[in-house]
């Protein structure tokens, strides 16, 4: 019974909502919103269950003293932070001039811009170092970074200032990301498709059953 | 000197550096220092000179450590903000597209604008979100404001707070509740968005403070997408503007523009083409071209010379790095 009700849920739910999109009418549009209303409570719980699943990894990460455990302490404390200074909010604990808010805009805003912005230097690095013209291949990859680079910047028009209208590095640029780029997204795209729907279909029908878990 | 104390050195002078800036933000005196055009130049100038010491140090066969491509790229991306050179920007078609789109809502047209990105993303999608909302609210457009990602809206108070305070603005004693409002995160993901293309409020019964739906007179009579006049998404990765495009355009006929991270925007441009999105603003420098476009310069247009710095000095290295790999190969043929 733990293998067959999921998968009877799953076939139920994924008839309907097939069903649904090419017949909005009675009964498929209500049955359509009853689904909809059960997947954001489900996904509502897997927020608590992402939460507290955090806090147990970083609780037996401080007790058995692993590598690092100091920041497990780091995420304990800040979750428990936030979590107080919210509830003794009340309802308002968001609104602007609330600690939260505070903590909200002066601490993890900056934080998190932080730990983007230090992609920069990574990806500066990581060019410098692999970013070769070693085939043709790689070569265009290269010229077409060069130009989408250039040109996406205002120093890219000035560069090329002397150039006519249409012809500068942005026009440039735009040409790339309009044709050969959104050619290539779109060979992506209709891959990525054919390969849900393919994998959407064994689910529904129950031949794919890794995502229940094992035995 | 031990690594460790290196280590612990560069942090210091790091936590000294932004302790000074933040002293200088909020006191004031750093607001409006800046080099003059001529000490800028020089700075351009001694960057370019290093850059091509650089160049002859690796043809000499000499590689640079990682290190000193991660100094110049902080150096380049801080110096810019103190220097005082403008810059001619273009306006891309897919800018100017989204400005036509929103310039042709008459008064009181209702805009949902969607919340979908977190504060890593905040930089570029940031100014977007200000320039938008003030442009939106200087015309009179009615915003409804939400959001797929749980930080989403509390992006969305910190853009509101900046467009409420343009004196225009508050001029025009906007109401909340009546001219926008700000109905919070709803968990759910594309799931939202194809509930609010049925019923708008089983998916927020409550605005993002807890008032209840019925007494919010802006949403009145928005039962669903098609009371809707424009959509706006500022996104950036899952859920977001493809998802939007999917459920909402596709199914329910949303007509809608979008806002994305630099990184996210080739993948939005088949939409683009493909007629079902009104304009796309790409990362920093999609924002400071709209910020440009509707007139209202903000932190978008001031990071550009950041943003020029960066791109220049990573396509620099990246000849350099050629150099060396060629220069190489040659030695071993050789």
């Amino acid at each position: 019974m733990r293998r067959e009700v999921p998968l009877f849920i799953t076939l139920i739910v994924g008839v309907v909502f097939v069903l649904q999109y090419f017949i909005p009418h009675y009964p498929f549009n209500r049955m359509n919103g009853w689904f909809s209303d059960w997947f954001s409570i489900v996904a509502a719980f897997a927020i608590w269950l992402g939460a507290l699943n955090l806090l147990k990894i970083s609780f037996m990460k401080i007790i058995n003293r692993k590598s690092d455990w100091f920041y497990a302490l780091v995420i304990i404390l800040s979750f428990g932070l936030m979590v107080t200074v919210g509830f003794a909010g009340g309802e308002a604990y968001r609104e602007p001039g609330t600690v939260f808010s505070w903590l909200y805009d002066h601490v993890y805003t900056p934080l998190s811009a932080t730990m983007f912005a230090i992609l920069a230097f990574f990806v500066a690095s990581a060019s410098y170092r692999a970013f070769r013209a070693r085939n043709l291949e790689a070569s265009l990859l290269l010229g077409a970074a060069f130009f989408v680079m250039l040109g996406r910047v205002p120093i890219g028009d000035w560069l090329t200032s002397f150039l006519p209208e249409g012809y500068r590095l942005p026009q440039l640029a735009t040409w790339i990301m309009n044709f050969p780029q959104t050619a290539g997204q779109r060979a992506i795209m209709i891959g990525i498709a054919l390969g849900l729907v393919s994998t959407s279909l064994r689910i529904i029908l129950g031949i794919e059953r890794s995502h229940l878990g094992s035995e | 000197m031990s690594t460790r104390m290196k280590e612990l050195l560069t942090v210091a002078v790091i936590a000294v550096v932004s302790v000074i800036l933040y002293l200088g933000k909020v006191q004031g005196w750093m607001t409006g220092f800046s080099f003059s055009p001529t000490v800028s130049y020089i700075v351009i100038a001694i960057i370019t000179l290093a850059l091509l010491y650089i160049l002859y140090r690796t043809i000499q066969g000499k590689l640079v450590d990682r290190r000193t491509v991660f100094v110049f790229v902080a150096v380049g991306v801080s110096l810019p903000f103190f220097m005082s050179i403008s810059q001619k920007m273009p306006i891309s078609p897919e800018v100017q597209q989204l400005y036509e789109a929103v310039a042709e809502l008459p008064p009181g047209s209702k805009v949902l604008v969607s919340f979908d990105y977190d504060p890593p993303s905040a930089p570029e999608l940031q100014p977007m979100a200000q320039a938008f909302l003030q442009y939106a609210m200087r015309h009179d457009l009615k915003l409804i404001i939400m959001g797929l990602w749980p930080q989403g809206p509390q992006q969305a108070n910190m853009a509101l707070e900046v467009a409420l305070a343009d004196p225009e603005i508050v001029a025009k004693n906007l109401e909340y509740g009546v001219d926008y409002v700000n109905m919070g995160f709803q968990v759910g993901n594309e799931f939202v968005i194809q509930r609010m293309g049925s019923d708008f409020k089983s998916m927020f019964p409550t605005d993002y403070s807890g008032h209840p739906y019925e007494e919010l007179p802006l949403l009145k009579n928005i039962r669903n997408f098609s009371n809707i006049d424009f959509s706006f998404n500022l996104s950036a990765g899952y859920p977001g503007t493809q998802e939007w495009v999917q459920v909402a355009v596709d199914r329910y006929g949303l007509k809608m523009g979008a806002g994305n991270t630099a990184v996210q925007a080739p993948m939005i441009y088949p939409f683009l083409n493909a007629g079902q999105l009104n304009g796309l603003l790409g990362g920093m420098n999609g924002a400071a071209e709209f910020e440009r476009t509707v007139g209202l310069l903000g932190k978008g247009t001031r990071f550009m010379l950041s943003q020029s710095f960066a791109h220049v000095i990573v396509i620099a290295f990246i000849l350099i790095g050629n150099v060396a790999f060629f220069l190489g190969d040659r030695k071993k043929n050789q």
